[in-house]
């Protein structure tokens, strides 16, 4: 499916991460923003409102990010593909109707720009310090799609790629960003409209009296209808039947509830989406993600420059984290390293699918060195004594 | 019995009836009223929307028979604000309890009265947390015992037609769930007024709130409710303080007129 | 009904007859069509039903006026009253 004219700013753009989100998002169709102001995520919500007007979007400042997220769920039953854009103290807020958006099966998008935490910590500085809560957030169990961009120009591209994973497997996506990422500037080239390729919303085609809201096809994924157009169907966040009844019993929890999770587990193939440099005669290699891996890619070069074997796997989405890669590397590999911009979150998943094959080094980062590649190579430097 | 046709049953899930309501709950009143009142206002069924949270008064959403979404706890209403502004021919109602619209959801409902999103709310008091085991409730009487207030309640309640009206509805109104005809009238008028319009029911608990306060059943507070409410069209809304067993005010409080979030809306891209 | 004078519109005002209708296995014996029905027309049975409740029965059926506050008054859409075609009754 090809995407509507009006919301391509085709061309070549200096823009900032935070503005390359917004037009993406224009560019994927999406025409609900509902959001609550908090840095530094504030330019998303502006160059979106600035370009409403053009393309018929409609924006609202919700009075609390809770309400944000609920209005966001609402506009997508309403047929809307619908975004919301916040922060730390935000996505801390919107946790429960995370859950209720992967119960309903309400596809929408969060963008979630990090910075400095806990609480309200330092808003203006970067951090990798919510990956590990963009997963597991939320209580129960459940499975989500997160992806973390590396440039502006990857934050429009994924960013419409975040709306086609959620039309298409019906979940919520989170999109990480933090607050380097957003506020630096570069070139980004926009496609023509006709270049770019978009996920239609997976509607039901049979006749009204039959509809059943959560009957599944064969990819686990049920087709959605829209309020308003005559069917009549009612869905509830307590464990439900087919018909979206609520029935709460075991059978019922593993027929439409442990499914949401298998929705996702069995096309991880499919959705993991993973960028790998010079792996194969590697000897150490470097997990990274995010701005990190902008810091990474400034020491490999340095380090094969020295003649050491080093290549990289950059995560594009974070989570469903790629197991099955790690794990095959860790046989191969004598050891991997994981610069990130906290305590050791991706760490301990590269540690849990190593199997203790080979040596971790965790190369931790502070906001305010995060482009100074040394610590990398230093890294790398070590592990070849 | 010759045919076990009711003539409301268009309006209902059939195949979940009977409901979970207690015998003599206020609640099935309130959706008794809510059907004749659609019945009275021939809105088109396709376009109408029922979005409850969470409680008794939630439940509300699972039984009737249109595009029904039961949502989490007090976030009913920024829900059908996203609803409502994604497709603006969509008529969206609001049915839920007063701990759900009150305490956790008092922020929204603040905020939806002073925008005037177009949407009805229907806001069914009866006075506790019925759902969870009768706990005390942002507008529990004062003196009245509930689970987690064994010694009376000490907290002065909230006045839920102040609060709207202060905040900025269009519509106020109260009846208590015996006012069966004018509550009828009321959710007709406010279907069909524009802007944020609330009808709240004064219900009986017959399981918690009149078990724990020694009240008789459903129909001992009915009969209560049909000797000491008065109604008094127009009173201004601090007036409206509810004490424990003592007379309830009832009547239209508020009728005014407000541009709507929407027309506001479409007049500014108009610009 | 005794009227103090003579009503001008009495050949033309017939006042309305009902027929009322339980749906028994939905009843939850609130007894608040009993209650409240102005000609008393029903009254608590001593059957029980499918969930164990005490519906009501037609204890007066000539006495129903089709004012249907039974039916508005139900929680439970257990009852309902159906205008009778025959020929209403003049005081």
């Amino acid at each position: 499916m090809k995407t509507n004219d009006k919301g391509v700013l085709t061309g070549t753009h200096n823009l900032s991460g935070n503005q390359a989100c917004a037009e993406g998002a224009l560019a994927a169709g999406c025409r609900f923003l509902s959001a609550y102001p908090i840095p530094p995520s504030i330019e998303v919500i502006e160059r979106f409102t600035q370009r409403a007007k053009e393309v018929d979007a409609i924006f609202i400042q919700m009075e609390d990010e809770i309400s944000v997220l609920a209005a966001v769920l609402g506009a997508s039953w309403a047929g809307k593909k619908a975004m919301t854009v916040t922060s730390g103290p935000g996505l801390s807020l919107m946790m429960e109707h995370i859950g209720l958006g992967v119960m309903l099966e309400t596809p929408c998008v969060i963008v979630n720009v990090q910075r400095c935490g806990p609480s309200e910590g330092i808003p203006n500085s970067p951090s990798q310090g919510d990956v590990m809560q963009a997963r597991w957030g939320s209580h129960g169990d459940y499975e989500i799609i997160v992806i973390y961009p590396n440039s502006p120009q990857e934050m429009f591209t994924q960013t419409i790629e975040a709306f086609n994973l959620s039309e298409k497997y019906r979940t919520p996506v989170v999109i990480l960003s933090d607050e380097s990422l957003a506020r630096m500037v570069e070139k980004v080239v926009i496609p023509p409209a006709n270049k770019i390729i978009l996920e239609p919303r997976k509607h039901y085609k049979g006749p009204k009296n039959k509809y059943l809201p959560f009957k599944y096809d064969k990819d686990l994924v049920p087709p959605m209808v829209n309020a308003g157009e005559g069917y009549k169907f009612h869905i509830t966040g307590l464990t439900h039947d087919e018909k979206g009844y609520p029935v709460m019993n075991e059978e019922c929890q593993e027929l439409n509830v442990h499914r949401l999770v298998r929705k996702i587990r069995n096309y991880v193939d499919n959705i993991t989406n993973i960028e790998e440099k010079n792996l194969s005669d590697a000897e150490i290699v470097v997990v990274s993600y995010g701005i990190t891996s902008r810091t990474v890619d400034k020491a490999l070069k340095q380090a094969r420059k020295d003649g050491i074997n080093v290549g990289s796997i950059r995560l594009i989405t974070v989570w469903p984290f790629p197991d099955k890669e790690i794990m095959k590397l860790s046989k191969k590999v004598k050891a991997f390293i994981v610069p990130e911009l906290n305590f050791g979150q991706i760490l301990l998943e590269v540690q849990r699918c190593n199997y203790g094959n080979a040596k971790i080094r965790f190369v931790e980062y502070g906001h305010e060195e995060i482009q100074n590649s040394d610590p990398i190579l230093n890294a790398i430097r070590s592990l070849t004594k | 019995m010759k045919n076990v046709k009711h003539p409301m049953d268009f309006y209902l899930r059939m195949d979940r009836m009977p409901h979970i309501w207690c015998t003599g709950c206020g609640i099935g009143l309130t959706a008794t009223a809510f059907v004749a009142a659609m019945e009275k206002a021939k809105l088109d069924t396709n376009k109408v929307c029922v979005v409850s949270g969470i409680g008794c008064t939630g439940r509300f959403a699972g039984y009737i028979k249109l595009d029904s979404f039961h949502t989490t706890h007090g976030r009913a209403i920024p829900f059908a604000t996203g609803l409502k502004l994604a497709n603006p021919e969509l008529k969206v109602v609001v049915v839920s309890g007063d701990g759900d619209l009150i305490s956790i959801g008092g922020n929204h409902f603040i905020h939806a009265a002073r925008r005037n999103i177009d949407m009805v709310v229907i806001c069914v008091n009866n006075f506790i947390y019925a759902m969870t085991g009768g706990q005390v409730a942002p507008t529990t009487p004062l003196t009245a015992y509930t689970t987690t207030s064994p010694y009376g309640n000490f907290e002065p309640p909230s006045n839920i037609p102040q609060i709207a009206e202060s905040s900025g509805a269009v519509y106020v109104a109260r009846w208590t769930a015996l006012h069966i005809r004018r509550l009828t009238n009321s959710i007709f008028e406010a279907l069909n007024k524009p802007g944020f319009t609330v009808v709240e029911v004064i219900s009986p608990c017959a399981q918690y709130y009149s078990r724990i306060n020694r009240l008789g059943d459903g129909l001992d507070m009915m009969k209560f409710y049909h000797e000491n409410s008065q109604i008094k069209h127009w009173e201004p809304t601090d007036n409206l303080y509810i004490d424990y067993q003592k007379e309830i005010i009832v009547g239209k409080f508020v009728d005014r007129e407000r541009p709507t979030y929407s027309e506001s809306y479409k007049k500014w891209l108009a610009e | 009904m005794k009227f103090w004078r003579r009503p001008l519109d009495i050949d033309e005002i017939k006042i309305p007859k009902g027929e009322v209708h339980i749906i028994k296995d939905r009843c939850k014996g609130c007894g608040f069509c009993v209650e409240y029905c102005p000609k008393e027309v029903l009254e608590i049975s001593e059957e029980f039903n499918k969930m164990g409740y005490h519906p009501p029965y037609v204890k007066n059926p000539d006495n129903c006026l089709n004012c249907q506050l039974c039916e508005m008054l139900c929680p439970d859409f257990a009852i309902y009253c159906i205008e009778k075609e025959e020929e209403g009754i003049i005081a």
